[in-house]
């Protein structure tokens, strides 16, 4: 099985289909164009299920490697692989890619070769992100990403969409380019080296680690993002076509988290412990204001994500409490947030198709024209909530849970989370989908269709299924978790 | 007589007596020729050009050599400019024949004749070894300029550029020219080698020297067009026309690099503390002007003009950082650096003015922004093309820009300077937002001017190309690289 070279196919499948989409030209081929994008992505999805049956849940070190000489002049390599805590997202990944191009199937009518290919080239580059073992050519994937979300929120977004792209991608560039700075340094600490497994067994000293930090503090925290630097956020969402929001909710986020765990905790221990209550003070403002902020939002895309912000809120703390517990229940919450948050942006989109607003107070008793909308958009209100058996509670509760062992302060105010998250989701949810039919665009709104009624299905199976059985999700992560933090209990200062 | 008269050798220079002969040649061919059948004109040119390369390719030897009592060298960096500079100058003739076509006043033979001459001048330079060497170079590239930009005489603007050209240039000749004499004075040799030789035996009288500095510094930055000696380049970019634009714009950046290589490196290195700190002053002053006035832009050669200087002052950080307090160790990494970001950038800034030439009709210049407005929906595959180049501009992977940036960006930090690379990077992301802006125009807007591209199938092809090669050298990097380190470790 590991003779073929999976995570080369995982990433440039969907890269190569994606121009072949980009070939179909202009609008009078969009059913090909689409058809063709759907394959690609079942293919490229395909290509990593054998990422996770013949992983190989003892070995916590890197598996599926491949590794040659990129640009040697550097001694950049082109080195991948995935461990216990990537393998995981390049699934998803791949899984959401196909919910994406279903998501835009029928509605996005205009340029729809470029919105798959983008898709696609987009999605290609992401599991280059999580597979990168080079420092260079993370940093090559992870920029390279801005791009097609750049157009895709441009192109096909709303009316404020030129701000809300200009504002992604110069947030973005601002945090990755201190972060290359930071490589560079740990470049000429380590000889000539950008290999990160490299730079993980790397003395370096306090100061040094500290500068390093805060590079790579800025560049994930704009990425997850954290407060103060989330408020591009909510615009792209906003303004992003649905497909966007999904892809931006459910993988976009995930990047900076997952660098928290590749680059800061492992290549800085001695900061990341010196500053984590930095961190964990960022964080429970994210979980706590931001929860309240999503409280008064009347629009629903914004609410959600703000409600997204609050949920990275909890992987940030997660991580940064050094227990396994606490790094796995973020993981699972990286997961199921990827299902969740996508599942509620599709829902708004549904809604959003039939009636052209995202305004709370635009709905009122949609329940009585989409029953079987409703009854799934209820299912995923109650995991973003955090209700028990859905995905969303599984990981926050092995936060809360490794933050009363840390300190049972941190544990309360991140617990109050739970009774906000379900505030604000659920009154949301009662406001648009309870009551008496609002008005006549309510009236007229028709129930799901088969295609919107397959991707939320999937989606709850996958929520559900996280909440009752997360055995095999979590299992795959402990090797490489605990290997994680044996590593960053030991100090690099020499 | 004759006793002392010894014929020099000249291999070395064969390239430069092969184009010298040719554009003579073709100036006397040319007064044969009608206006209407200006193409052999044009097919010469490119001839001659090629035929440059080929010789170039064929007489290029890993030594140093020495001709004409050394007042010329040839090695192994001035083979790789030379190519560069043939490369550049085939792909400006054909990008911009149509333009030259459409416009009578330009559709003359002294076009291409001029443009040899300033290739011929560039060479010069390149493989200058002695102070007047590199003045007679640099004349003839400037007196070949300023008629190009005069060209189109009906044009007010394109007078006004010239004139702005010539009186600014003019000035920035006499600095360089009091710069050598002093430095003449100090050290009593006009021959750069020499000159560091003297330096190392120390026996010189400092003030001269510095003072003279100053003035070459000063002189090389108008060349260059940085901060606070750029203001010609707006106007001249804009004033002139496009196709002159594309020439100023690209090749001559090739031959200034190689100048700043042999003056302050081949000859000054002992003064490298001095003329560093004055080269990161010009160097941080340019990135900061360039990229913040480029956003006030509404021309599209304007921004690109003041985004030249942002990629001069960027290009500078690389030769700043060669010498470490007194130590040479991260030269070789430094220049190459800075040699690969010259070559990357005149690949991108021939793609940018030859979109703009493309887009160009007769009576139309294309050179505002919104004429690049919903190009996407008249053209994609060329809205694709100058996504490509813009990006690679700001410095996005996966295209050439980024390496070229990035290069740059590890030889300021080897050398220990980490402010320097974090100031530069914070300028990149300012300008990084006029860039978006095209993309931006280009993607999200809707065109004002929906007829479709009328640019013939030569020039598509070759601007294709020129974006490919963008994306292309972008994953495939090492090449390049590779070849600047080998020609500077062969030269130094």
């Amino acid at each position: 099985m590991s003779n073929y070279p999976l995570l080369s196919l995982a990433i440039w499948i969907p890269i190569v289909v994606g121009f072949l989409v980009l070939a179909t030209g202009n609008d009078r081929n969009a059913p090909m164009a689409r058809t063709l994008a759907l394959l690609g992505a079942i293919t490229g999805f395909l290509i990593t299920i054998p990422l996770w049956t013949g992983f190989d849940p003892a070995n916590g070190g890197m598996q599926f490697v491949e590794l040659s000489g990129w640009i040697p002049r550097f001694n950049i390599n082109y080195h991948l692989g995935v461990d216990g805590i990537s393998m995981l997202f390049v699934i998803l990944n791949a899984f959401i890619t196909i919910i994406v191009v279903a998501a835009g199937w029928e509605v996005i009518e205009n340029k729809v070769a470029q919105y798959n290919a983008a898709f696609l080239i987009m999605s290609g580059l992401m599991n280059g992100i999580f597979t990168s073992l080079d420092g260079i050519l993370f940093y090559v994937f992870f920029e390279a990403s801005l791009i097609p979300l750049y157009l895709i929120i441009g192109v096909w977004g709303g009316p404020n969409r030129v701000y809300a792209a200009f504002k992604f991608f110069l947030y973005t560039l601002f945090g990755s380019l201190l972060f290359l700075v930071a490589q560079m340094y740990l470049f000429f600490q380590s000889n000539g080296s950008f290999s990160i497994l490299e730079w993980h067994k790397l003395p370096i000293d306090l100061g040094a680690q500290i500068w390093i930090f805060l590079a790579f503090l800025i560049a994930f925290a704009v990425k997850v993002p954290m407060w103060p630097v989330h408020t591009w956020l909510p615009d792209a969402h906003v303004e992003a076509p649905t497909g966007g929001s999904i892809v931006l909710a459910a993988i976009g986020l995930k990047l900076g988290a997952y660098g928290f765990l590749r680059f800061s905790l492992p290549i800085v221990p001695d900061a990341a412990h010196e500053l984590s209550s930095l961190v964990v003070a960022l964080s429970l403002i994210a979980v706590v204001y931001i929860g309240f902020v999503a409280l008064v939002q009347a629009d629903m895309k914004k609410l959600v994500a703000y409600s997204s912000i609050a949920h990275m809120g909890f992987v940030t703390l997660g991580f940064f409490m050094f227990s396994a517990l606490g790094i796995e229940g973020a993981l699972v919450q990286m997961i199921s947030h990827g299902f969740v948050s996508g599942a509620m942006f599709f829902c708004i989109g549904v809604m959003y198709d039939r009636v052209h607003s995202r305004q709370i107070a635009d709905y009122g008793g949609v329940v009585n024209t989409m029953p079987k909308f409703a009854a799934l958009f209820m299912l995923f209100s109650m995991a973003n909530a955090g209700l028990p058996a859905t995905s969303g509670f599984v990981g926050e509760f092995m936060v809360i849970l490794a933050a009363v062992k840390f300190n049972f302060w941190v544990a309360f105010a991140a617990a109050t989370s739970l009774i906000v998250g379900a505030a604000y989701t659920l009154w949301m949810y009662k406001r648009v989908i309870f009551g008496d039919v609002a008005n006549k665009h309510v009236a007229e709104l028709s129930d799901i269709n088969g295609r919107e009624f397959a991707i939320l299905g999937v989606l709850a199976i996958c929520t559900l299924w996280m909440g009752l059985y997360p055995e095999p999700f979590t299992q795959v992560m402990h090797a490489s978790v605990n290997d994680l933090l044996r590593h960053v209990a030991i100090s690099k200062i020499q | 007589m004759f006793d002392n008269f010894v014929v020099p050798d000249l291999l070395p220079a064969a390239p430069e007596l092969f184009l010298a002969g040719m554009a003579l040649a073709i100036l006397m061919i040319d007064l044969t020729v009608k206006d209407s059948r200006r193409t052999l004109t044009f097919v010469l040119a490119q001839l001659a050009l090629i035929g440059c390369a080929i010789i170039q390719v064929y007489t290029s030897s890993q030594e140093v050599t020495y001709t004409f009592s050394h007042m010329f060298v040839d090695d192994v960096m001035a083979d790789l400019l030379k190519i560069f500079v043939y490369m550049t100058m085939i792909v400006v003739l054909f990008y911009s024949r149509g333009y030259v076509l459409d416009r009578a006043a330009m559709n003359k033979g002294e076009y291409y004749v001029l443009a040899l001459f300033a290739t011929l001048g560039m060479m010069v330079m390149i493989s200058a070894n002695n102070f007047v060497t590199i003045y007679i170079g640099l004349e003839l590239l400037s007196l070949s300029l300023y008629a190009m930009v005069a060209m189109n005489r009906d044009s007010l603007a394109s007078t006004e550029a010239a004139m702005k050209y010539f009186v600014l240039g003019a000035l920035a000749s006499g600095m360089l020219l009091y710069g050598m004499s002093m430095i003449y004075g100090a050290t009593g040799t006009l021959e750069i080698t020499q000159i560091a030789e003297r330096l190392y035996g120390g026996d010189v009288n400092k003030t001269v020297l510095v003072f003279g500095l100053v003035f070459l510094v000063s002189g090389l930055a108008f060349k260059l067009g940085v901060v606070p000696f750029h203001m010609w380049i707006p106007d001249v970019y804009h004033g002139a026309p496009t196709a002159v634009t594309l020439l100023i714009g690209s090749a001559p950046k090739l031959a200034a690099f190689a100048i700043v290589m042999r003056l302050l490196v081949g000859g000054l290195i002992t003064m490298a503390q001095d003329w560093q700190a004055m080269l990161i002053i010009l160097s941080v002053l340019s990135m900061a002007i360039g990229n913040l006035a480029a956003i006030a832009q509404t021309n599209l050669k304007r921004m690109l003009a003041y985004s030249a200087i942002s990629h001069m002052g960027f290009m500078l950080l690389g030769i700043t950082t060669g010498v470490v307090s007194g130590d040479a160790r991260y030269a070789l990494n430094a220049y190459s650096s800075a040699m690969f970001y010259v070559i990357a950038y005149v690949l991108m800034t021939a793609g940018a003015f030859g979109m703009i030439l493309l887009m160009a009709r007769a009576g139309f210049e294309a050179d505002n922004l919104d004429d690049f407005k919903g190009l996407n929906k008249r053209s994609p595959w060329f809205a694709g093309v100058m996504l490509m180049i813009m990006f690679s501009m700001a410095g996005v992977p996966f295209f050439i820009g980024f390496f070229a940036k990035f290069s740059v960006l590890q030889a300021v930090v080897a050398s220990g300077q980490i402010w320097l690379a974090i100031v530069a990077v914070i300028f990149s992301l300012i300008g990084a937002f006029y860039y978006l802006r095209v993309v931006k125009l280009m993607y999200f807007d809707a065109p004002t001017d929906e007829s479709p591209l009328t640019a013939p199938l030569d020039m598509r092809l070759l601007i294709s190309a020129n974006g490919v090669a963008i994306a292309v050298l972008g994953i495939f990097p090492q090449f390049i690289m590779s070849l600047c380190a080998y020609a500077l470790l062969r030269s130094l």
